[in-house]
């Protein structure tokens, strides 16, 4: 995802003279081409993220497109209080963008784990929260981020994620994309946990639940019509991220099923849990850890199915 | 503008502001008194900001980085006709746009909104740069209290700039030795605060901020800076102008009685 980034947005650079990149002691050669291109439109701000965020709403007040890049957790709770009184409070169009997001960067231990940033960012006035979830849908969505008019966080994974995309998705703010239909079951998958899902998805169609699964890659502002959609017509929605099962997607949906009339579906948080994960240990290693599986999701899915239709012969039948 | 008219504006400013801390039950009385004669140097000799301009690209700028002055900004635009004087009155009363800490986009010549003390250098900066990349010739100053340099993000600012030479951005800061709950050289070893800008790779001068001769040469100075940006230091007195309110900060919080007001006044007008 991270190179997918900087090589859209050397791109898009070069047609829009109003991005700036603003990098925060990060990225060490990903940025090579762009330092080349466009090097009075790069500013590498140091180890000093709260001092780059307000940068950024100065550039942006000047009428400039500034993006901002590091490590998820430095880039966002780091520099909160910057993103929500001088970006956000001034409703500023900078894209901020956390990488190595989630586990991501997990075996660099808790300081550079970032299950927490959707959840702090969320209640922010103003600000769209975008977890594409593959590097296609990276460059979809930096195109709509540096197209939108306020502030956007772009939560990003790491490099080398696999590919659910083969071509580059038109992204819009707040509208998911349906990447596969299905009858029975409807995942929502948010962020770096959609190949994941692909592959619980087609496990579980093969098992006989016809499996639906959407890349939910906005956060904020939720995309209401789908839900509204999914919830009315499908017995058992699940939601899966890398974030805590606090305030993140799933406390987004929850949050919202509770202003709702009784729908039609049950619904299921799939998330992480409110620990913070001590020890050494990559990416998958924490992901066992916590049960952020295929066979876990599969597995969970199928308890949760088969309360939604009470009786276990229904599944059986189902499954069969 | 000439000296004599700006001690004047400075005088009207610091009236207006007493009263409107009276009527509209604003604090940080003290601190916005702190810099008045700053704020009119400011608005009515060094920067280039008018009703015309105010929201041309290349206008030159001004951010109160120490927002709880808000106060003495206000009635400083005002004087400078960027809005009417008549929307003053309302000032602080539920659901106007002016607050104790200022509102973006509240009123023309208000830059940022600030009232988070330790935000505004940083924004000034990006500015300043914009305006490097937009090839902008305008000036950028930030107004910073003592206090304000408690916060770590003032420094990174600080340390930024003077990596990027951003000679068109200026820090001035009312040295007025107080900060909320004490003296700001004893809360945290401020001082040497100009060889602490100097070192950070600054020019630095230090000036009386209350004599408008010293500002505006400083500022002249500041405005012609090469190859750096610029600090001033501008030693100042909490509460300047009114005899029982210089230099007690119990002003920091108090709002003055109609008597306090008219006393005030009276000793401002005998200046
Ligand atoms: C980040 C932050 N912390 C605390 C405050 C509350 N506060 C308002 S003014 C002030 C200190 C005032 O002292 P100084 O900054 O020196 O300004 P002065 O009033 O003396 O001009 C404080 C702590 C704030 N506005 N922002």
């Amino acid at each position: 995802m991270r190179n997918a980034f900087a090589g859209e947005l050397t791109k898009l650079a070069s047609n829009n003279l109003k991005i700036v990149l603003l990098s925060g002691d990060m990225g060490n050669h990903l940025f090579d081409k762009y330092k080349v291109l466009f090097p009075e439109r790069f500013y590498n701000c140091g180890v000093a993220e709260s001092n780059m965020t307000g940068i950024a709403a100065g550039m942006a007040l000047a009428g400039l497109k500034p993006v901002t890049y590091s490590i998820a957790p430095f880039i966002t709770i780091r520099c909160l209080e910057q993103i929500k009184i001088d970006i956000c409070y001034h409703n500023l169009p900078v894209v901020i963008i956390g990488t190595g997001a989630g586990l991501s960067y997990a075996g660099l231990g808790t300081t550079h784990q970032s299950c927490d940033d959707i959840a702090m960012l969320r209640v922010i006035p103003n600000i769209s929260i975008v977890c594409p979830g593959d590097a296609m849908e990276v460059r979809g969505a930096l195109r709509a981020a540096l197209n939108h008019n306020g502030p956007v966080y772009l939560r990003l994974g790491k490099k080398d994620e696999p590919l659910i995309h083969k071509i580059v998705p038109v992204i819009e703010i707040g509208k998911s994309l349906i990447i596969k239909r299905g009858r029975n079951i409807c995942l929502l998958s948010t962020g770096n946990l959609l190949p994941l899902a692909a592959n619980a998805a087609e496990n579980l169609t093969r098992l006989g639940i016809s499996t639906q699964l959407v890349s939910f890659h906005t956060i904020k502002p939720l995309d209401e019509t789908l839900l509204s959609d999914v919830f009315s017509s499908f017995q058992l929605v699940v939601t899966l991220e890398e974030h805590s099962r606090i305030g993140g997607l799933g406390g987004s949906v929850a949050e919202w099923l509770s202003e709702m009339p009784p729908q039609h579906s049950r619904f299921y948080r799939f998330a992480l849990p409110d620990v913070f994960y001590k020890g050494a240990g990559d990416q998958n290693h924490v992901r066992d850890y916590f049960g952020i599986t295929k066979s876990e999701i599969v597995q969970q899915v199928i308890k949760n199915y088969r309360n939604c239709l009470g009786s276990g012969d229904d599944l059986q039948n189902a499954v069969q | 503008m000439h000296k004599d008219k700006i001690k004047i504006i400075a005088r009207n400013i610091r009236k207006q502001t007493v009263s409107l801390s009276h009527s509209a039950r604003i604090a940080h009385l003290g601190s916005s008194l702190s810099c008045v004669d700053i704020l009119a140097c400011v608005y009515f000799n060094a920067l280039n900001i008018n009703r015309k301009n105010v929201l041309h690209p290349e206008r030159d700028r001004f951010i109160l980085s120490k927002g709880h002055a808000a106060l003495a900004l206000y009635v400083t635009l005002a004087q400078k006709g960027l809005f009417s004087p008549m929307l003053l009155n309302d000032c602080g009363q539920p659901g106007s746009l002016l607050a104790e800490h200022p509102i973006p986009g509240s009123i023309p010549g208000l830059e940022a909104a600030t009232g988070s003390l330790g935000h505004g250098l940083s924004i000034g900066l990006g500015m300043t740069l914009a305006g490097r990349i937009q090839l902008y010739d305008f000036k950028v100053l930030v107004l910073l209290s003592d206090g304000e340099c408690n916060e770590g993000s003032v420094w990174e600012a600080a340390m930024f700039a003077a990596a990027q030479h951003t000679e068109n951005l200026v820090a001035i800061i009312d040295y007025n030795k107080w900060q909320a709950t004490g003296r700001s050289d004893e809360i945290m070893a401020l001082s040497p605060l100009k060889q602490k800008w100097s070192a950070f790779g600054w020019n630095a001068r230090e000036v009386d901020g209350h004599n408008i001769e010293e500002i505006a040469e400083a500022l002249r100075a500041a405005l012609n800076s090469k190859d750096a940006p610029y600090a001033i230091i501008a030693n100042t007195i909490k509460g300047r102008g009114v005899s029982f309110m210089e230099d007690d900060n119990n002003w920091h919080y108090r709002i003055p009685t109609a008597e306090e007001v008219m006393l005030a006044h009276q000793e401002l007008d005998a200046q």
